[in-house]
């Protein structure tokens, strides 16, 4: 045994020294790899902006930013909400007929005379009523998310029109029109509602217990049943924030616009969403993304549409471009993080 | 054996991935008609090794392979096959919605002009089926068969593609006690017809059972070989981990609490199905087997006990009082807590952190203001953990996906001991956990029995059963069908629990 013994310990020393090296290039690629997942799509946002100053010189101005924002702000609330849902697996294609609901009952609301502010306590609760009833069908039904918020999307679409009357609504004198229209500090009240709603997202998902169990639950639903998670609270409040971020979206775009429509608004919101929350990498199947992702996304769409409108893009061509630089944005992040991918 | 020439000769072989050597230097020498077993540690090499053989890496250069004497280049799987080597992974690699036949020749399906010809590929199969004398017919689909009978599939694939060397990756890892035996067999069978056979393990007794010639590394470095009588436990682990086994099942808590005060209390628990009512004990401080053949019951009995399934009887006690667990959240804040054998599946977040995953259980307990995270004390756990449990690991920060298997088991496991469990429920502790790893798993058993924690180890591998338990239950389909180590039963040896769960005992009365 002495022979082995000698030659062991030589070895132990080479190959001690081998897993240092080895744990010190893994430590440098994990750096490498979650310093890649945090920038994420921000160089896409920044050469887009670059590219369209230099085609229209007008893009950087204070204004012209401000307007991105204001544009990028509805999409960003529905698209936080649907962040949420989505780090849990599941998806929630019903938010743009929530929002239109909900932007009905906030017009509606306004209209009590005296009493016109409740149209924003009214337009959140219907939000958050849409969601939970979503968030039961999925935690306790156990139906597929794609399923019932497929159902919700035409059946809420269809509430919304019926409490309208399937007319659309005005309110010249909206009590809280300045949401839509006015500025705090210089930026549009949109824009600081947006952010807020941002910052909350992050609390919750980086900060609390909650935020853990979510991504417990997407990445991983079995374990998190057997390692003591409700994972239907977790399911139902992911459903129920989206619910009520898509409330809050309906009053800023009554806000906006001191009209709601059951028909027409809202439609096809829930894509935008979606695509701003995969242009920030949240993985699709669950447990992977984050919140600031999620903004970065909204803030590319934004920049996209406003952009080809100032560069003078004919509608239907910013439709077709829109759709190819979301694939190829996703690509080129795939691609990178390709040479990382967890085994 | 010796006499004739080696059919296959690695010499100098080194591999060196991006930052990391893999392999440096490593021999081996395989001669026809010898089961080859090749034993280290998880990451020592094996299977970077193997796959250099098979053609999945290039080796670097400098080192050369020889087949039969003659020095050759394997640049990818198909010249690997074509030298006659062919490697059964542990992820089998067949169709299952293919037939036997059509799985055995893929890609060399014989043909008629451009079509298939069935019946020539069946009665080619159906030859070396037979010569394996297995009860499956060359036309039955692979997923009517059982995980046994798939590696059966494997082997004959191998077979009819005229291999001379083949590979084994833990083939008994998913086979109960009687196909293990059933495969040893014809593994030696396979060798009397002058085979060469790679086989890699990490169980001891298989090696005894089986091996000729037995090669070490460690490291990524060939450590030596050993000959079948050559071979002793305590010299192969020492070699695999550079010191010795004197301690490696260490018992230091007092065996004898199974007869100090009943701590927990299992009665008629029983889903109708699968498990029937089942009733046991559980003392202060004490290291109860749970042992049987897969499929006994075994996993389904803890399940029910944690609430993880529904149950149709069955109540517990803790301490005297009646628990209602219903969900394993309420197992969980009794102080019952249970270790599942599906670590990646049903216990770990894989893209989740090692401080979040330590502290997945205990993070409400921690929160403040009922529910903002206490990053500070999440933190601590995380870093004394890895700490008591030696988990190596560059920091908590770390994503538990990148972690070996016996890192990601003590991971999992300081989990549940951040919770103060008083009842431990461990589902196969140490299955797919490198020695090293193994040893440091028994040592913190011990200390939470002589804690006093009542442990209840569920496992397949015997020794292991032998070794750390005070007393073990023996189940055979679905039922607690007898009792070793207790007063008035037959001592904890391999062979009454063995009897036992085969139920030749009741043959024999």
């Amino acid at each position: 045994m002495t022979p082995p013994n000698e030659t062991s310990a030589s070895i132990q020393t080479s190959g001690a020294a081998g897993i240092d090296a080895a744990s010190q290039e893994k430590q440098r690629r994990l750096a490498w790899r979650s310093t890649l997942q945090a920038i994420g799509m921000l160089p896409v946002l920044i050469i887009l902006g670059v590219v369209f100053e230099l085609m229209s010189g007008r893009f950087m101005s204070f204004q012209n930013l401000s307007i991105v924002m204001q544009q990028a702000s509805i999409n960003t609330v529905l698209a936080a909400g649907m962040t949420f849902v989505i780090l849990t697996g599941g998806i929630d294609l019903s938010v743009g007929s929530i929002l239109a609901a909900a932007a009905m009952v906030a017009i509606l609301g306004s209209l009590i005379p005296e009493w016109g502010m409740l149209g924003i306590p009214a337009a959140l609760l219907a939000g958050l009523v849409f969601g939970l009833l979503n968030g039961a069908l999925i935690a306790f039904a156990k139906l597929p998310p794609f399923i019932v918020t497929l159902g919700s999307l035409t059946a809420v679409r269809g509430i919304a029109r019926l409490i309208g009357g399937d007319t659309t609504q005005f309110n010249p004198q909206l009590p809280f029109a300045f949401i839509g229209n006015g500025t705090l500090f210089g930026l549009p009240w949109l824009v600081w509602i947006a952010f807020a709603v941002v910052i909350i997202s992050w609390f919750i998902l980086r900060r609390t217990v909650l935020g853990v169990h979510i991504y417990a639950v997407g990445g991983n639903p079995d374990a998190a049943r057997l390692t003591g998670i409700k994972v239907w609270a977790v399911l139902l409040f992911v459903y129920a924030f989206s619910g009520l971020a898509a409330g809050l979206g309906g009053v800023m775009s009554a806000a906006r616009l001191f009209a709601a429509n059951g028909l027409q608004l809202g439609q096809s919101y829930e894509l935008d969403a979606i695509a701003a929350v995969i242009l920030g990498g949240t993985s699709f199947v669950g447990g992977i993304g984050s919140i600031w992702g999620t903004l970065i996304g909204a803030l590319i769409i934004a920049i996209l549409t406003n952009g080809l409108i100032l560069v003078g893009v004919s509608d239907i061509w910013q439709f077709i471009i829109k759709g190819l630089v979301i694939i190829g944005a996703v690509a080129l992040d795939r691609y990178r993080l390709q040479g990382s991918a967890r085994t | 054996m010796t006499g004739s020439a080696p059919v296959l000769e690695m010499n100098g072989i080194s591999k060196t991935f991006p930052g990391v050597k893999a392999l440096t230097d490593v021999s081996l020498t395989v001669y026809p008609g010898e089961i080859h077993a090749l034993m280290g540690e998880n990451g020592a090499g094996k299977s970077t090794l193997m796959k250099i053989l098979s053609g999945a890496y290039q080796a670097d250069a400098g080192g050369e392979i020889r087949i039969n004497g003659k020095p050759v280049a394997i640049d990818g799987p198909l010249t690997a096959r074509h030298h006659g080597i062919s490697i059964i992974y542990q992820e089998l690699s067949l169709a299952p919605n293919l037939s036997v036949a059509e799985n055995m020749l893929l890609g060399r399906e014989h043909k008629s002009g451009p079509m298939v010809d069935r019946g020539s590929m069946e009665k080619a199969c159906r030859a070396v089926l037979e010569r394996l004398g297995v009860g499956f017919k060359a036309t039955t689909k692979v997923n009517e068969l059982s995980m046994a009978e798939r590696q059966l599939v494997e082997i004959a694939r191998a077979l009819i593609a005229n291999s001379r060397i083949l590979v084994m990756d833990e083939p008994t890892t998913s086979l109960s006690s009687r196909e293990t035996e059933a495969m040893f067999a014809l593994v030696r069978q396979l060798r009397s017809e002058g085979l060469a056979i790679i086989y890699i393990s990490h169980r001891m007794a298989e090696i005894y059972e089986l091996a000729d010639r037995v090669s070490v590394l460690r490291d990524g470095s060939y450590v030596g070989t050993l000959v079948a009588d050559e071979i002793s436990a305590e010299r192969l682990v020492q070699m695999m981990v550079g010191r010795d086994l004197s301690s490696f099942y260490k018992k230091e808590h007092d065996a004898h609490q199974s007869r100090g005060p009943v701590m927990f209390a299992v009665r008629n628990m029983s889903d109708g199905r699968r498990v029937h009512p089942c009733s046991f004990d559980l003392h202060e401080g004490e290291v109860l087997g749970i042992a049987g053949l897969v499929g006994a019951g075994r996993t389904e009995l803890a399940r029910l006990i944690y609430g993880a399934d529904p149950r149709t009887s069955g109540e517990v006690f803790l301490q005297g009082k009646h628990l209602s667990i219903q969900r394993p959240e309420d197992a969980i804040n009794s102080g019952v807590v249970y270790l599942t054998e599906d670590r990646k599946h049903l216990g770990l977040f894989l893209d989740l952190t090692v401080r979040e995953n330590v502290n997945v259980s205990v993070l409400g307990r921690d929160a403040r203001m009922g529910g903002v995270l206490n990053l500070k004390s999440a933190k601590e756990r995380a870093t004394a953990a890895i700490k008591a449990l030696a988990i190596r690991v560059a920091g908590d920060g770390v994503l538990v996906g990148s972690l070996s298997g016996g890192n990601q088991q003590k991971v999992l496991l300081s989990r549940l001991l951040e919770t103060k469990p008083k009842v431990l429920i461990l589902d196969e502790p140490t299955r797919g956990v490198d020695i090293g790893a193994k040893s440091e798993i028994y040592r913190l058993i011990d200390e939470l029995a002589k804690r006093g924690v009542g442990v209840i180890v569920i496992s397949s591998e015997l020794p292991e059963v032998v070794g750390i338990c005070d007393r073990v239950l023996v189940m055979r389909e679905g039922r607690i069908e007898g009792e070793v180590g207790g007063a008035g039963h037959p001592p904890v040896t391999q062979e009454n629990i063995i009897t036992i769960a085969t139920g030749v005992r009741e043959a024999a009365e």
